[in-house]
């Protein structure tokens, strides 16, 4: 854990971004929830929007967009939630796990098997 | 993490890839998280964070962060493509104790973790294992081997208190088929654990 660029952020510029919002529906969208753009950036529109469009014409996890991005997670869930609301994107959720403390279904676990063995 | 966004491989994933899933490797500072991380993923790893607010450090009282607003957790990631469909994220993420404030909100649904040991510093591992119980999380045990003295791993077992259920193995974080071994073992032993659940099916 080293002490990374948002710490020396100012917060005014985090605040701005997601309009001065804080808090989102923490469970709608998870780290690796797969994002896909469903339009074109049009003119006007925010830049972290126009940049996450133009990331996610292929799918694209919440993680790696906020790696990509360089902001905090919960920050780019917030730009995402807006762009979900108006359409411009879908998210592909995980399936694996539904319940917390639930294991994955033996025929998931199968397959991840297979994928790393054939690694 | 020395990387900057502008090293990233651009590989993108298919665009059939609709199913996250995600493993996480925890371990002490220097340990070799993202050394295994690396070794096994199809991107370079790449390092991102999350913020825990105030309401989060006041619960945490972490000595030295108590005068923040607000408090970092860095994470490193990697990726790998197991088919069409399904896509693994692994996690390379600090044993702290302020990370654990964060587990929920950024590792619900994580099919198991591994829990990375270095034998010189085996104490540094008790918290994570103690968490990790804690939130009901399978995981297994890998010690790197940073050549130190040869301890035996029923020595390890012990040191740890690990019960005997739990897989404990030998490993090399800079080998891929070394780390892809690792992850192996963890998911047949969720793979055990899922079917004696389900009723053997």
């Amino acid at each position: 854990m080293t002490s990374r660029s948002v710490d020396r952020e100012d917060p005014d510029r985090l605040y701005i971004v997601t309009g001065g919002r804080s808090r989102v529906d923490e469970d709608s969208i998870d780290i690796v929830s797969l994002i896909v753009s469903e339009c074109d950036p049009t003119p006007g529109m925010q830049s972290e929007h126009v940049k996450i469009l133009r990331m996610c014409t292929n799918p694209m996890a919440v993680v790696e967009i906020a790696a990509e991005l360089g902001l905090p997670v919960s920050v780019v869930k917030i730009l995402l939630c807006d762009l979900l609301d108006t359409g411009r994107i879908t998210a592909r959720h995980p399936t694996a796990a539904p319940a917390k403390t639930k294991l994955p279904e033996p025929a998931i676990l199968k397959q991840v098997l297979l994928g790393l063995e054939n690694l | 993490m020395d990387l900057k966004t502008s090293d990233r491989v651009t590989a993108p994933l298919r665009s059939t890839a609709s199913n996250g899933l995600k493993i996480v490797i925890v371990g002490g500072f220097g340990v070799g998280k993202t050394t295994m991380v690396r070794s096994v993923s199809e991107i370079r790893p790449l390092s991102t964070e999350e913020v825990m607010t105030r309401a989060g450090v006041g619960i945490d009282d972490a000595a030295g962060v108590r005068d923040k607003t607000t408090t970092t957790v860095a994470f490193d990631f990697g990726r790998i493509s197991l088919n069409d469909q399904m896509v693994l994220y692994l996690f390379g993420a600090p044993g702290q104790q302020r990370f654990w404030f964060l587990w929920d909100r950024l590792f619900s649904g994580t099919l198991g973790a591994v829990v990375l040991v270095d034998t010189r510093r085996v104490e540094d591992s008790w918290y994570a294992i103690d968490r990790l119980e804690h939130h009901g999380m399978p995981f297994i045990v890998a010690r790197n081997d940073f050549g130190g003295p040869a301890y035996r791993l029923e020595d390890i077992r012990k040191a740890l208190d690990l019960s005997e259920d739990i897989p404990l193995i030998d490993c090399d974080a800079r080998e891929r088929d070394s780390s892809k071994k690792v992850l192996i073992t963890l998911v047949n032993h969720l793979y055990s654990l899922s079917t004696a659940q389900t009723g053997g099916r």
